[in-house]
């Protein structure tokens, strides 16, 4: 059980960041400035590194003579453990920056948490991952804070942003049988844990960009357990894996 | 034990100031060694194992970095290479040397300061200056812009 569910654990890591990377990069040469379009490509690139390390991982674990790549783009949309919010389009770039501090706020909890992690390659993964994290979140904070508090246009764009995301950040602190197996092995944290520091960092910064936020705990789920993803998924991977599924082992 | 009996094993200092000459790819003015990411040279039987250590964890750079290293060794004779990749403990801008910092400050990018931001223009040295993104042209560094000379610049971010 633990042996695969530490390789659940660690799909679920380097798929969320997989996905969320592809998103953002989505917005490579169309974002609304040539600065946040940077920013966004730089993020994008952090998330795709930590992916190799997570993905890379996950592959030996599983010992099945996979890599990081081969799981990467090689594996159909239900096989795929991400969270449901990373995967969804990105909509306006408000959406974006707002879906960003939501996960970047729990990623740098969870990952600060990871570094004590008893499996030593995750406190390694941990501790170089939250140094980028912490950037994003940092950054996202300050852009949302602009946009929110910002004009009536922008006010309301962020605000339905806001409400739109939310029912997706309840997943990211479910506990299901693998997170209860990770945590009582000191792998990883029990995310519920996390919630309520997570949610006093949301409303600051939202109380900050004069947004509010919306009084549900209603979370729609699938992802992260691979059972319900989104329509969503599948048409992304069509994408980010059209050429190594139409030329395999293609190298250049 | 040495696989090079010829012209005897080099020793792991002068290997060290070899590796001090190859340049960073993106910021040539820098050699690997002063960028803080050679973690360790040392001889396993009659290899050469380097350690080297990503600065971001997705910087494009790091491939070309270990394919450079090894080059240079190759062109100093030694035959057997190891590339070690060490993700822990993780780097940070305080292992950039101190010949570093001066070498990035004389090519116009401000080197990284614990105070989040440069501690002046690079170029005309003025501490009138502010921040255009926190990201760059490579994911090591920040857009900033000095008020006095109106030159925007690199600044290293610091990790």
């Amino acid at each position: 059980m633990t042996a695969n569910a530490l390789l659940e654990f660690l799909l679920r890591q380097g798929d969320t960041t997989l996905v969320l990377g592809h998103r953002l990069s989505e917005w490579c040469g169309q974002a609304p400035a040539l600065e946040e379009d940077i920013a966004l490509a730089n993020t994008a690139l952090d998330l795709i590194g930590q992916t190799q390390m997570w993905l890379g991982y996950a592959a030996e674990v599983e010992g099945a003579g996979r890599t990081a790549d081969d799981l990467a783009y090689r594996r159909e949309a239900w096989d795929f453990r991400n969270l449901l919010m990373a995967e969804q389009p990105n909509g306006d770039y408000g959406r974006t920056l707002m879906r960003q501090f939501l996960f970047d706020g729990f990623n740098v909890l969870h990952l600060d948490a990871l570094q004590s992690s008893t499996d030593e390659r995750i406190a390694g993964i941990a501790a170089k991952s939250v140094k980028e994290a912490r950037y994003h979140l940092q950054r996202s904070t300050e852009t949302v804070i602009a946009l929110g508090d910002g004009t009536a246009e922008s006010n309301r764009r962020m605000q339905a942003a806001l409400d739109h995301l939310w029912p997706y950040t309840g997943e990211m602190f479910v506990a299901d049988a693998v997170e209860a197996a990770m945590a009582e092995t000191g792998i990883a944290p029990d995310p519920s844990t996390l919630r309520a520091e997570w949610g006093r960092t949301v409303r600051a910064g939202m109380a900050e960009a004069t947004l509010t936020v919306p009084d549900s705990d209603f979370a729609h789920q699938g992802g992260k357990n691979g059972k319900r993803h989104s329509e969503h998924l599948g048409h992304m991977l069509a994408v980010t894996q059209s050429l190594p599924r139409a030329y395999p082992d293609a190298s250049w | 034990m040495s696989a090079q009996p010829d012209t005897g094993r080099p020793d792991t200092d002068r290997i060290w100031d070899w590796l001090d000459a190859v340049p960073d790819p993106e910021i040539p003015v820098i050699s690997v060694v002063d960028l803080g990411i050679v973690r360790d040279v040392r001889w396993d039987g009659g290899t050469v194992e380097v350690a080297v250590t990503p600065t971001y964890s997705g910087c494009p750079a790091t491939a070309i970095i270990a394919l450079d290293i090894e080059t240079a060794l190759r062109d100093r004779g030694i035959r057997d290479i190891r590339i070690k990749t060490q993700i822990a403990p993780a780097w940070t801008t305080d292992w950039l040397s101190d010949k570093g910092r001066a070498r990035l400050e004389e090519y116009g990018i401000a080197p990284p300061r614990a105070a989040g931001g440069p501690a002046h223009c690079p170029r005309c040295k003025s501490d009138d200056v502010e921040r255009v993104s926190q990201f760059g042209s490579t994911p090591c560094k920040a857009q900033w812009r000095c008020r006095d000379c109106m030159e925007p610049f690199d600044y290293f971010k610091c990790i």
